[in-house]
Parts: structure tokens; C-alpha cells; sequence
């Protein structure tokens, strides 16, 4: 802990900052896309205290936000049935389905767990052979590799009462989608360091190449978030489009091999509808064939979930894509909230809403 | 097979009887099943004696405060404590925050069909045990078993009463603008260790709870002149237990009146601590303590406060961690890392670990 109290250094983060403002010579526009970066700018003040020269648009990597309310939906039905445990992450829980979240079905009947790990998932089938066990598996190539050994694990322990519900979503499509959009305004992008850390960043070339837009990988401490920004700013102000890893600590440029490899077994690249950013191409994975008896869309018959929609006074999509900010949505702070959400964003401790309601508030409130 | 009357299996009932080593509905029946369970495994343990319904105590001439409590606390056994442990300590600090010396103790427990005596044993020993550190003694109580799945093994539900041998705090609507806040140490050591121990999140090594009496702390207060006289520059003590310190504080903005700011730089949290929440994402200031108090005192003697807390083991972190300002439009506030302040929220849901 000692170790990361210097990426907490006040006067190290304070010249920082001085030297952001020194380097920029204009406003510029950055998208952290990492939900969890999101709420260190926030809860450290940086956002706000580079507001003069840096617009920080938060992006779509809160992997509870974007999974689908109708993957939440056939989660609720599957755990109202007879015999099925539904496991999952204590985020996932809270989330708002089109009617209602899994907490919601567990108050009324149904059977819902909380773990920590996917591979927990496999022990509570084991321990309860009677039970039918789905995880519901969600996040970005981070938590798609432990998921995909809960996979192999259960296919090596022989079980037949375990099976996922896949959502695991891919960031790079999504950072592609964004840059498609006519009215994109990001000047640069930080990348995802626990992403990087997984899926390494030699897949970033050719989208900075592609795209003319600089890219810098970047940690999740102040000082970490802060020397990736001073190097976006670098960077446009060179009008020099240009991969630069700056979380070297945890990052390496290859990756995870073995966790790359693990999903490559398990996994295969599918297109993905995003929670309010619409399907997708190559965003997410789905089981390969050979493990189609651990997915629960195969293995149960879960009731048609198409026609599940978002409040429709959430703005939640516009605000993964960065074209507004949580506190512009009319609904913000008054019919949503922590306690009541409309939409993920402000359920999940990682989603842009809930970081702004808690940590910003006042400003709105004045 | 002994003849005996009071030997169950010689009876030849075709309803099923009590067995010796797990709890069964018959011993809430109030039959002599109930008397054995009352005369051979609580009473002994506790020391009680009495037999009446009520316990008469000695007299007292001071005034008498009164407070109860339910735990329900699963598990019932969690590193540093457990669920007897926690029923004692949780009611007496509710009395020593008030001012009081906790004296007397009603212990009532509502068991799940089917719990393990032996395990009913362990839980009555560290209730003896506790009230025997804390010095209060128990002198009434209740058992009643309810079905399996009515109740999760074991709940207790502990009433304290103490006396106030002199003056107590005013309490937090006498919070005063520019007053500090002290907390006695560091935080949310109790809400992580029962959430690890529950989730079986498996750190090593494993998260304990801070539980602990907290008369120590007012008797050190009492002996430094520092509590219990008008003049004592203690306006408010409080345990933060459940919401943890951010619950206490807002009460107390809403109480005086005023507005409470902390610094973050100052906030005593173990490295461990902060490690478990950072990876839960779960702000540690939201989460339970069962051995931390928070005072509010005046700013001119609190660092003699301080250091007659620091003169106590469980104290030794005490440290002022804010100061109480005029009313702004945010009650309760946190000044981070680059100096600006923030709102710093109630708690408002369950603690769910967030997934990465």
C-alpha cells in the first residue's frame, strides 16, 4: 500500500496539474473509457480541476451499464423458476432489468447469490448438485477470462447443473463505434489499463493509425490518470496521433498470454448488443459450440426478452457515448438516483451517473 | 436406559424428543425441557442464579439510562468476535457514548430450531466472558426456539442499563462552529471483516473485527478532567456503528444545525483496510465499527483529548479528522486529495462488492 500512497502524492498530482495547464494551449476534449477511471477524476476533484483545459468525456466501460436489460430480464425469469440458482456480482444485482432487478427477484422468491469470483459459481453447483447453477457473466476482457476457467472448470468436473449467461463485452469495438459517429468530438482517448493489462496494446496501432487519434493507456491513481492526461494533451497540442503505454507497471505490451488464451478456447468474437448503444459489430463473446451445454440460453427456455426497453427517460446511451453528461439529463438527481435508478449508469459504482451524483452534486444542487 | 422421569428416552412419546446436541422445538415449549436447557447449559455459563420472572437489583441514587439492542449477524462467528461478544459490547457502548456506566444486562435469545448446543455453549461462554471485561452483569433473560428457517440459527436481543455518576455530554444539537471531530481509531475494521467472512472472500490474512468496550476511552476522559464535569470540552460521543462515521456526522449536521468537513489526509484506515475496500469499492466511511468512537469537542482542548485517548490501547490512533463550519448547502463534506471538497453522502444500500 506504501507503493501506491506515491500515485496518492498531493504535491506529485498538484504539478501535474500546473504542467496540464502549462502544455495545453487550447481546450481540449479526452474520453477516459474505463468507468472505474471515471470515478477517480471524479472523486479526486481532476475533472474539475482541469475543467479550463481539459473536457473529459466518460466513456462506455462500465460493464454493468452496458449489458442489456433483457440479459437481466431472462436472469429475473431464470431465477423465479424451480431449481435455478442465479449467481452473479454485487453490482449486477441493483440493476434495473425492464421491470425489475435481480434484488427485486430475490425479495420476491427467487434464488439469488452474490459472489465474488466466477469460480466461486462452480463450487456452489458442486455443493448443490440439485440446484442448477447460471452465472450471470458480465464485464470486458478483464473478467472474461476468469469466466471462461469457471467454463473449463465445470466441463472438467463433469457438472451438469452449471451454466452462464454470456455478456462479456470487447472495449476496442465499441472506442470504433464512437469514432464512427458523425458528431464525435474525442480528441484522444485513455485507454483502459485493466483491460490493456489482459488484452496487451498492440490492437490499438492500427485504430490510432486509422482513426488519426492518440491513445495513452493509463492506471486508475491520481497520479497515474493525471500523467496520462498530461500526455493526451502532448500529444494534440503535437498533432501527433500516437500509442504511448503510461501504466508500464501493470501493463505489458503483449498482455496476458495465458488469459488470452483461455478465452480464445472458450470464447468467440460475436456481435453484441450494448445497453444503450445498439448492437455492436465484434462486441462481445459468445461460447464456442463445443461449451454450448454451459449456456443458459441453450440449456433453459427463457421467455421472449427482445422487446425490453430502457426507461425512456433515461439518456443513458447518450451519455456512454459522451454526448451528454449525467447531470444534463432531466431525469437526473430527481426521478433517478442511487436508491430509484432509471438506467445503469446510476446503479453500478463504476457507471458516470452514480460517480456524478456522489461526487459532484453539489454543484448541480446550487 | 435409566428409569429416571427426567431421562427422555424413557419415555416412550411417538412425538420425536429432544436430542442432546441440537436445539428442538420442545425446548421452547416451557417444559422441563425448556427448564433443563435454562438450568444446565445458560445459567451455569452465565453465572445467574435468580429463578423469578424479573431480577431486583441494589439500589441507586444516580440516574438511570436505558438502551436495547438486537444482533442478528451472520455468521455468528467472524474473526476477532462473534455473535455474544458483539450483543454485549454493542449495548454497553451504547451506554458508556451516553455518559453512563453500563451495570445491568437482559439477554434475550431467539434460536433456530435445529442450532447445535454446542455451539449455543461457545456463544454463552464469550457472553460471560465479555460481561465480565466490561463489568456489567446479566441478571434476566429469555430463550425461544422458532421453527427451521424462521430464523437464521441464533438472534439476540441484549437491554443495557447504566447509571450517570455525573454530568454527561450535552449532546449534538451543543455542537459548535469550529469544534473538531475526533475518531478513537481506525475505521471500518468490523464491516469488512463480518462482509469477508460472510462472502468467504478469503484474504490473508483474514480481516478482524475492532470490536471492543469503549469504557476505557471515557475513563481515561473522567480521569484527565476531560468528561463528566460542565466544563468538559466534549459536546457529543457517539459509537459509529452501522452507516459508519458518515451516518454519525450527518445526524450530527442535522442536529446542530451546522455543516462538518473532513480531511481525508487524516482519516485513520489500515493499509489492509484500504486495500479490501479499494478492491470491493465500497467507501470505508459507509462501513460499521463496533470500537470506534467519534467525539466532538472544542476546538481549544481537543488535542488534550486526543492524548488522553492515545493514553488507552484501543485509542492509540485517535486523531482529529475534521472540523464543524458554518451552514452551507452540503451537510456533511470531505476535502480529497487536491484539496477541494466534496459531498460525502449517507449510506444508502446494502454493501454489494462491485465486480472489478
Amino acid at each position: 500500500m506504501k507503493y501506491l500512497d506515491d500515485f496518492r502524492d498531493p504535491a506529485v498530482a498538484r504539478r501535474l496539474v500546473q504542467e496540464i495547464h502549462a502544455t495545453a494551449r487550447r481546450k481540449h476534449t479526452i474520453m477516459e473509457v474505463c468507468g472505474g477511471q471515471t470515478h477517480s477524476l471524479l472523486r479526486y476533484g481532476i475533472a474539475e480541476e482541469l475543467s479550463d483545459v481539459v473536457e473529459l468525456i466518460h466513456g462506455p466501460g462500465c460493464p454493468v451499464c452496458v449489458t442489456p436489460a433483457s440479459a437481466i430480464d431472462a436472469a429475473c425469469q431464470l431465477a423465479t423458476g424451480d431449481d435455478v440458482t442465479i449467481v452473479s456480482f454485487g453490482d449486477m444485482l441493483r440493476v434495473p432489468g425492464s421491470n425489475a432487478s435481480l434484488l427485486d427477484a430475490r425479495s420476491s422468491g427467487g434464488s439469488v447469490r452474490l459472489v465474488y469470483s466466477p469460480l466461486d459459481a462452480v463450487r456452489i453447483a458442486q455443493e448443490q448438485p440439485e440446484t442448477q447453477v447460471v452465472f450471470l457473466a458480465v464485464g470486458f476482457e478483464t473478467t472474461a477470462p476468469a469466466t471462461a476457467l469457471a467454463v473449463l472448470q465445470a466441463e472438467q468436473l463433469k457438472l451438469t447443473n452449471f451454466a452462464v449467461l454470456a455478456n462479456h463485452v470487447r472495449v476496442l469495438p465499441a472506442m470504433e463505434l464512437l469514432m464512427q459517429a458523425s458528431d464525435c468530438r474525442i480528441e484522444a482517448f485513455l485507454a483502459a489499463g485493466h483491460v490493456c493489462t489482459v488484452t496487451g496494446i498492440t490492437q490499438y496501432e492500427a485504430f490510432v493509425q486509422r482513426y488519426r487519434v492518440p491513445v495513452v493507456v493509463a492506471g486508475f491513481e491520481p497520479v497515474d490518470l493525471l500523467a496520462g492526461i498530461l500526455e493526451c494533451v502532448r500529444l494534440c497540442e503535437l498533432q501527433t496521433p500516437k500509442l504511448v503505454n503510461c501504466y508500464e507497471r501493470s501493463v505489458e505490451t503483449i498482455g496476458n498470454r495465458s488469459a488470452q488464451d483461455v478465452v480464445d478456447e472458450v470464447y468467440e468474437v460475436a456481435d453484441m448488443t450494448w445497453r444503450g448503444m445498439a448492437e455492436i459489430p465484434a462486441g462481445g463473446y459468445r461460447l464456442r459450440d463445443r461449451f454450448a451445454q454451459f449456456d443458459a440460453m441453450k440449456r433453459f427456455s427463457v421467455g421472449d426478452t427482445a422487446v425490453a426497453i430502457d426507461s425512456t427517460d433515461c439518456r443513458s446511451g447518450d451519455i456512454l457515448s459522451g454526448r451528454i453528461k449525467p447531470p444534463d439529463c432531466p431525469a437526473f438527481g430527481g426521478r433517478c438516483t442511487p436508491e430509484s435508478p432509471l438506467g445503469a449508469p446510476m446503479v453500478s459504482s463504476e457507471g458516470a451517473c452514480a460517480a456524478y451524483y456522489r461526487y459532484s452534486r453539489r454543484s448541480t444542487a446550487s | 436406559m435409566s428409569d429416571s422421569p427426567t431421562d427422555a428416552a424413557a419415555f416412550a412419546c411417538p412425538l420425536p424428543v429432544a436430542s442432546d446436541d441440537k436445539i428442538t422445538l420442545a425446548h421452547g415449549e416451557g417444559g422441563w425441557l425448556t427448564r433443563r436447557l435454562i438450568e444446565t447449559v445458560i445459567a451455569p455459563r452465565l453465572g445467574c442464579t435468580a429463578q423469578n420472572d424479573a431480577a431486583v437489583v441494589a439500589p441507586t441514587t444516580d440516574r438511570i439510562v436505558i438502551t436495547t439492542d438486537s444482533f442478528v449477524v451472520s455468521p455468528l462467528r467472524f474473526p476477532g468476535g462473534d455473535i455474544g461478544r458483539l450483543a454485549v459490547i454493542g449495548t454497553a457502548n451504547d451506554l458508556t457514548v451516553s455518559g453512563a456506566i453500563p451495570r445491568w444486562l437482559s439477554l434475550a435469545l431467539i434460536i433456530e430450531e435445529g442450532f447445535p448446543i454446542a455451539e449455543l455453549e461457545c456463544v454463552l461462554a464469550s457472553i460471560a466472558a465479555t460481561a465480565r471485561e466490561v463489568g456489567v452483569e446479566i441478571v434476566t433473560g429469555d430463550t425461544k426456539i422458532v421453527p427451521r428457517g424462521a430464523a437464521d440459527g441464533l438472534y439476540i436481543n441484549t437491554t443495557g442499563i447504566g447509571v450517570l455518576t455525573d454530568v454527561p455530554p450535552p449532546g449534538p444539537a451543543a455542537i459548535e462552529v469550529g469544534d473538531h471531530v475526533i475518531v478513537s481509531a481506525p475505521l471500518a475494521r468490523h464491516g469488512f471483516a463480518i462482509l469477508s467472512a460472510r462472502e468467504n472472500l478469503g484474504f490473508e490474512p483474514p480481516l478482524k473485527t475492532d470490536c471492543a468496550d469503549l469504557g476505557p476511552l471515557t475513563n481515561s476522559l473522567r480521569t484527565h478532567t476531560l468528561l463528566g464535569t460542565r466544563e468538559s470540552p466534549v459536546r457529543a460521543m457517539r459509537d459509529a456503528t452501522r452507516g459508519g462515521l458518515t451516518a454519525v456526522l450527518h445526524e450530527w449536521a442535522a442536529a446542530c444545525g451546522h455543516s462538518i468537513t473532513l480531511d481525508e489526509s487524516q482519516i485513520p484506515i489500515r493499509p489492509e483496510v484500504e486495500g479490501v475496500s479499494q478492491l470491493l469499492g465500497i467507501d470505508p466511511l459507509h462501513v460499521a465499527n463496533e470500537g470506534v468512537m467519534v467525539l466532538a469537542v472544542a476546538s481549544d482542548r481537543s488535542q488534550q483529548v486526543v492524548d488522553a485517548l492515545r493514553a488507552v490501547s484501543i485509542g492509540h490512533d485517535a486523531t482529529v479528522v475534521g472540523v464543524v463550519k458554518p451552514k452551507s448547502i452540503v451537510p456533511v463534506s470531505i476535502k480529497r486529495l487536491l484539496g477541494r471538497e466534496q459531498p460525502l453522502d449517507e449510506p444508502s444500500e446494502a454493501m454489494l462488492p462491485r465486480i472489478c
